[in-house]
């Protein structure tokens, strides 16, 4: 097969069951929520192919707390939903962080507040970044742009989710789960049986040969101090990922404006750049992948360099935030604005682009 | 109890009489502590030895016994995974030796749901006071008990809600003064209290469901039979067991345990009857029963 890659036509939602299927997920806990409703349903058969489980919870509360028991087990887990649903597995997600349970969490992100529409939205970026549930705590947080890039993370999510103990968070939205693309997908991946073997949850062996204390998976620290040092413990997990920030940068080298956007509008926003640069337009496209950890540094060298941004949201102005706390030495950031409720368009862009580049 | 410890679960009250045969007929071996008096009465191997952090006249000790005591004479220790839950059993990890998640408040039914899927070969149990279970947790106790999952709940009903202070519960008798009904719970304002072992044995999953109390050595004993059956309905895959404890709170009951006791056998049981209110295996119905995850196998890894 070496000669010739298999390429499959897929939505979005279906690249990123298969991703999550190639790379070893063996339990899938779900609930039905549009747009997503293509993962579960994927999951539901591949899942028994598979020689896994697949359960449709009672709830996204339960089916986010079955992962809690699953990924304690040291099992590659998932869990899918879309922004409401969010909402309620917020709770679990808060434990698996505070007790450092890997898990990968799928979030298709769709309009709000409360029931909102079907339509896509990057309304929940605060939830995602900002850890979503109560205390301190965060998430790996990876934004497709493509059904090939959903297939991608998804897959890579897994690993990162076990190397530092965390749930790792897909945000998508209702354009890259419902539009369907061609995809390569990878050789499946041979999951390590002995992956998590110094924490995961197997039953101990308190007697005879093997002996060993049994383990608690807990994120519950009363005694004096214990908290502090567990929350410093973790604060430096989320230091460390800094490394590993991704992003995708287009026309940036000699562009004066650059126009800053994630996910589905990151990739419309790249169409607006393409187009302006045929015009002759001075501007270029910085795409984060990984929304947490956030590219800053990547960003203060850009405004260092005296580049002037744009931030494009399908949201009432939340990464700009970031954007322009990355900047903050050398400059700030425009906004542009797209109301969730309201499908955009390359052409939607270009006039708020050629304001940004003009307003000197 | 530690001779019973080796009887095969396959059959384990024709070994027990073979464990207390042999007893009879082997030279008593006495344990000695480290000052040199004779120990009559020791601790379960799966029980920390450790003192445990509940009230004077808190049955969670009780109840905690007799899990471990399960867990030793079935074997089960090396391979059990708990899932503890918010109360004052939030710290059942200090004291029995399994591996344990810690539960959000009402989800450990769920939580033991991805235990028992993420590793079948597991013995999984949950152990949940009656707020955690009949209130918050209701959606996810009804629904693992109505799936069948092979997991087995302790549930210990105490009419309170201990660890925050002793407010209403669902479980909270008619008339019962707490700090949230100091006027006495009442049935319009309120509702009637829950009665879970009831309403769990009508759930189409359930292999074993019974109710025990904790209030006399009688009860305790027979709590332990119960328990065991729950136990049971998991290791021989018949389906979701359930054992509801009546249980004291002195401290919130504001009463002297003895005090605390007799309510339980005045008040309590005529509310909460005792009793074994669904047992497949006796009704020779489990062969009806169809196993979660049949058509898929085992979920991963052992």
């Amino acid at each position: 097969m070496a000669d010739k890659k298999e390429r499959l036509f897929v939505k979005g939602n279906e690249a990123i069951a298969m991703g999550a299927l190639a790379a070893g997920c063996k339990c899938f806990f779900g609930y039905p929520i549009t747009p997503q409703n293509d993962i579960p349903e994927f999951m539901s058969k591949a899942m028994v192919e598979a020689g896994g489980e697949f359960v449709q919870a009672e709830s996204e509360v339960a089916a986010a707390n079955m992962l809690l028991g699953a990924g304690a087990c040291g099992i590659r887990a998932m869990t899918s939903s879309s922004s409401p649903g969010m909402s309620l597995k917020q709770e679990a997600i808060s434990y698996m962080a505070g007790s450092e349970v890997p898990a990968v969490i799928v979030n298709m992100n769709r309009g709000g507040p409360g029931l909102g529409d079907i339509g896509p939205s990057q309304g929940d970026y605060f939830q995602s970044t900002r850890g979503g549930g109560h205390g301190d705590y965060r998430l790996l947080v990876l934004a497709p742009s493509s059904a090939q890039e959903a297939y991608d993370m998804t897959f890579d999510a897994f690993d990162l989710a076990f190397a530092s103990r965390n749930p790792v968070l897909i945000l998508g939205d209702a354009i890259i789960g419902q539009m369907k693309e061609p995809i390569t997908p990878r050789e499946p991946k041979k999951v390590d049986p002995n992956e998590g073997a110094d924490w995961r949850l197997i039953g101990a062996p308190v007697k005879g040969k093997g002996k060993r204390a049994h383990r608690v998976i807990k994120s519950l620290f009363l005694m004096d101090g214990e908290l502090a040092g567990q929350n410093m413990k973790l604060q430096a997990k989320y230091d460390a990922w800094k490394k590993m920030v991704d992003f995708e940068t287009f026309q940036v080298k000699d562009a004066e404006l650059v126009v800053v956007a994630f996910g589905s509008i990151g990739r419309i926003a790249k169409n607006a750049v393409r187009s302006l640069r045929a015009k002759g337009k001075k501007v270029g496209l910085f795409r984060p992948k990984t929304l947490y950890p956030f590219p800053e540094k990547q960003l203060e060298k850009l405004a260092k360099e005296g580049k002037r941004f744009l931030t494009i949201e399908h949201n009432l102005g939340q990464m700009v935030e970031d954007v322009r706390l990355s900047v903050r030495k050398y400059g700030d950031s425009d906004l542009f604005c797209v109301y969730p409720g309201n499908m955009p368009s390359p052409d939607d862009f270009e006039a708020p682009i050629l304001k940004a580049l003009g307003r000197k | 109890m530690t001779k019973a410890k080796t009887a095969p679960k396959a059959a384990p009250k024709a070994a027990a009489k073979t464990a207390v045969k042999a007893a009879k007929a082997a030279p008593a071996v006495k344990s000695v502590d480290a000052s040199g008096d004779e120990l009559v009465f020791t601790r379960p191997e799966a029980m920390v030895d450790r003192a445990t952090h509940y009230c004077p006249g808190c049955h969670h000790g009780i109840a905690h016994r007799l899990v471990a005591e399960l867990l030793d004479e079935m074997e089960l220790t090396d391979k059990t995974i708990a899932a503890s839950s918010i109360g004052c059993s939030v710290f059942l990890y200090n004291y029995i030796k399994a591996d344990t998640v810690e539960s959000p408040h009402g989800r450990a039914p769920a939580v033991a749901t991805g235990i028992k899927r993420a590793r079948p070969d597991k013995f999984v149990f949950t152990y949940q006071g009656d707020g955690d279970l009949a209130s918050i947790g209701m959606a996810e106790i009804m629904h693992a008990a109505n799936r069948g999952e092979r997991i087995t709940v302790v549930f210990v009903n105490n009419t309170v809600y201990g660890m925050t202070g002793g407010q209403m519960a669902p479980t909270t008798l008619i008339g019962q003064r707490t700090t949230t009904c100091p006027g006495g719970r009442c049935k319009d304002r309120e509702g009637a209290p829950i009665r879970m072992a009831e309403i769990i044995a009508q759930l189409g999953g359930v292999a074993f469901c019974a109710r025990g109390s904790l209030d006399s050595v009688k009860n305790i004993r027979q709590a332990k039979k119960y328990m065991r059956k729950a136990f049971e309905a998991q290791t021989t895959g018949q389906g979701f067991g359930f054992i509801e404890l009546l249980a004291g709170c002195p401290t919130n009951w504001r009463m002297t345990p003895v005090a605390a006791n007799k309510r339980i056998t005045d008040e309590m049981i005529p509310y909460f009857p005792l009793g074994v209110y669904k047992d497949l295996e006796a009704d020779g119905t489990c062969g009806s029963m169809i196993a979660p995850g049949a058509a898929g196998g085992e979920a991963g890894g052992k």
